[in-house]
C-alpha cells in the first residue's frame, strides 16, 4: 500500500491540531482559577505533553493497539515503536506510525482533562505519579477496548473520537479524585471567581480549533466522513454555546463569556462519540440539549452533594460525554458510517442503544477502580495527595513552582 | 490646610478629574482600592453558581487644599460623583499639619499651591 499524500497530510495536520488542544485546555483551566494558582494549573496540563508523549512511545501505543490480552489490553511487542515505522500498515490508515502519532495526542489531553477537578490544592508530584499510573491502568485499556479491537469493540458499541475513552473516563476519574483529595480551604465560603475570563475564551477557542483534528481526524482519512464529522462538530458546539447563553439569560438575566466558553466546550464533548455516526440535524439536538443537562449538574447536583470538582470536569466532560454516548445510540445511522452495525433508537433499532449504555457503564467501572488504585499509589509515593494548608494559602504557583504569573507592581518589576 | 479623601465610583474619575483641572488646585493623587459599604459587595454568576463579592473596586482620590476652598471642592465632587444608587462612595476631610515640596523645600500652603 502506498502512502496517499492527501490522507497523510490530513492526519499529520489533525495530530498537530489535537496537540494544541492541551495548551488550549491549560488556558481554559488557567483563566478559571485564582491568580495565585494559574502557573500550577497550566503546568498540570503542560507536564503531560512531556510525560504522556514519552510513555506513549515506550509502552502506550503497544499496550493499546498491538495484540490482545483477554479483550482488556494489548501486549508489549511494539515496545518503543519497534516496528517498521516507514512501511507498517497494520492499522486502517496508510502508515501505522502515523496512526500512533494521531493517537498519542489523545493520550496527552485525556489525563490533562482530569487536572481541572483537583485544581488549586493537589501536590504537583502526586499529580505526576497519578497521571502516569492512570494512563497505564485506565487510558491504555480503554483505548484498546474501544479502538484496538478489545471488549467494547467486540460487543459492537461505537465511539467515534473518544466519548468513552477520553471524556467519560477523565470526567468520572476527576470526580473520584476530587472526592479523595478533599475540598479546597474555605470551599463554599470564600469567593471563587475566574481571575482571567479572556484566557478562558482563548483556551476554549483553541479547544474548538483543535477539536476539528480530534473529530474530523478520527475518520483516519481525507474523505467525506472527515468532512461530515467536521460539520457535526462545529454545529454541536454552536448549538450548545447558544443554548447555554439562553439558560443564563432566563435564569440570571445576563449572558456571560464564561458561560459561552463552557457551552461551546460541552457541545464539542457531546458530539465527540457520535461525530462520524449521526446526521447533521442530530448534532443540533445533541448540542442544544447538552447545556441544560450539564447546567443542571453543575448548578444543582454539585452543590447538593458538596464535592469540590473545582472546574467542573465531571459536570462538563463526564456528564457531557455520557449524554454524547447515549445520543450516539439514539441518532447513529449505518448509512453515514458502517462501523456502526445498527441504526440508533430513534430509527427503531434498540441494539446499538443498549450497547452504548453497556460501554458507558463499563467505562465508569474502569475509571472508578483505576482512579482508586492510581490515587493510592500516588499517595504512597508522595506522602499525601494534598499540599500543606500553608501552601494552599500562599498559592501553588510560589509553593510548588517558585514562579508567579503576575508580579505585583512595587517599583521593582 | 485640609485633606479631602474621596472614595468614588471608578467610572466617575475622568469627569471629576476634568472638573478639578479647571479649578487650578495643583495636585491630585488617586489610588485603586477595594471596599464595601452597607451593601457588602455584589453578586455575579459563574456557570449558574452565585458568587458573592465582598468588596468592589473604588477609586480613592486625595487632594490637599487651603481651608477656605475645602467646602466648595467637596460640594463639587459630591455633585459629580452622585448617582443616587447604592455605592456612590464617601468623602473624609481632615486637617493637615504641614506640607513640603521636595524640589524647593517650600513649606505649608506654598508647597500645595
Amino acid at each position: 500500500m502506498t502512502l496517499n499524500s492527501g490522507d497523510v497530510s490530513w492526519m499529520l495536520t489533525s495530530s498537530a491540531l489535537v496537540l494544541i488542544m492541551t495548551p488550549g485546555l491549560a488556558f481554559f483551566y488557567g483563566g478559571l482559577v485564582k491568580r495565585k494558582n494559574i502557573i500550577n494549573t497550566i503546568m498540570s496540563s503542560v507536564i503531560l505533553m512531556g510525560i504522556a508523549s514519552l510513555l506513549w512511545v515506550f509502552i502506550g501505543f503497544t499496550l493499546s493497539f498491538h495484540g490482545d490480552t483477554g479483550g482488556i489490553i494489548g501486549d508489549l511487542k511494539w515496545f518503543g515503536m519497534s516496528f517498521d515505522t516507514l512501511k507498517d500498515i497494520t492499522y486502517p490508515y496508510p502508515n501505522t506510525l502515523g496512526f500512533a502519532i494521531f493517537q498519542m495526542m489523545f493520550a496527552i489531553i485525556t489525563p490533562a482533562l482530569i487536572t481541572g477537578a483537583i485544581a488549586e490544592r493537589m501536590k504537583f508530584g502526586a499529580l505526576v505519579i497519578f497521571t502516569t499510573v492512570w494512563s497505564i491502568i485506565v487510558y491504555y485499556p480503554l483505548a484498546h477496548m474501544v479502538w484496538g479491537g478489545g471488549l467494547i469493540f467486540q460487543f459492537g458499541a461505537v465511539d467515534f473520537a473518544g466519548g468513552d475513552v477520553v471524556h467519560i473516563s477523565s470526567g468520572v476519574s476527576a470526580l473520584v479524585l476530587a472526592i479523595l483529595l478533599g475540598k479546597r480551604k474555605n470551599f463554599g465560603k470564600a469567593t471563587y471567581h475566574p481571575h482571567n475570563v479572556p484566557f478562558v475564551l482563548l483556551g476554549a477557542a483553541l479547544l474548538w480549533f483543535g477539536w476539528f483534528g480530534f473529530n474530523a481526524g478520527s475518520a483516519l482519512a481525507a474523505n467525506g466522513l472527515a468532512i461530515h464529522a467536521f460539520m457535526t462538530t462545529n454545529t454541536a458546539a454552536a448549538a450548545a454555546l447558544v443554548s447555554w447563553l439562553v439558560i443564563e439569560v432566563v435564569k440570571n438575566g445576563k449572558p456571560t463569556l464564561v458561560g459561552a466558553s463552557t457551552g461551546l466546550v460541552i457541545g464539542l464533548v457531546a458530539i465527540t462519540p457520535g461525530a462520524g455516526f449521526v446526521p447533521v440535524w442530530a448534532a443540533i439536538i445533541i448540542g442544544a440539549l447538552v447545556s441544560p443537562i450539564c447546567y443542571f449538574f453543575i448548578s444543582v447536583v454539585k452543590p447538593k452533594f458538596g464535592y469540590d470538582d473545582a472546574l467542573d470536569v465531571f459536570g462538563c466532560h463526564g456528564i457531557g460525554g455520557i449524554w454524547g454516548g447515549v445520543a450516539t445510540g439514539l441518532f447513529a445511522q449505518t448509512s453515514i458510517n458502517s462501523a456502526a452495525q445498527w441504526n440508533g433508537l430513534v430509527f427503531g433499532d434498540i441494539n446499538l442503544f443498549v450497547r452504548q449504555l453497556a460501554a458507558i457503564g463499563l467505562t465508569i467501572v474502569i475509571a472508578v477502580a483505576g482512579t482508586l488504585i492510581a490515587a493510592g499509589i500516588a499517595k504512597l509515593v508522595a506522602g499525601s495527595l494534598k499540599v500543606a494548608a500553608k501552601s494552599e494559602d500562599m498559592g501553588l504557583d510560589s509553593a510548588e513552582h517558585g514562579e508567579t504569573a503576575y508580579p505585583a507592581f512595587n517599583g521593582m518589576d | 490646610m485640609k485633606k479631602i479623601e474621596a472614595y468614588i465610583r471608578p467610572e466617575k474619575l475622568e469627569e471629576i478629574k476634568a472638573h478639578l483641572d479647571t479649578l487650578n488646585l495643583n495636585g491630585l493623587s488617586i489610588s485603586q482600592v477595594m471596599g464595601c459599604g452597607q451593601q457588602k459587595g455584589w453578586k455575579e454568576f459563574v456557570r449558574g453558581t452565585e458568587v458573592d463579592y465582598n468588596f468592589l473596586p473604588k477609586i480613592k482620590l486625595e487632594i490637599v487644599v487651603c481651608d477656605e476652598r475645602a467646602e466648595d471642592v467637596v460640594n463639587q465632587i459630591c455633585d459629580i460623583a452622585h448617582t443616587g444608587d447604592v455605592g456612590d462612595g464617601k468623602i473624609f476631610i481632615s486637617d493637615v499639619g504641614d506640607a513640603i515640596r521636595i524640589r524647593t523645600r517650600e513649606r505649608g500652603l506654598d508647597a500645595v499651591k
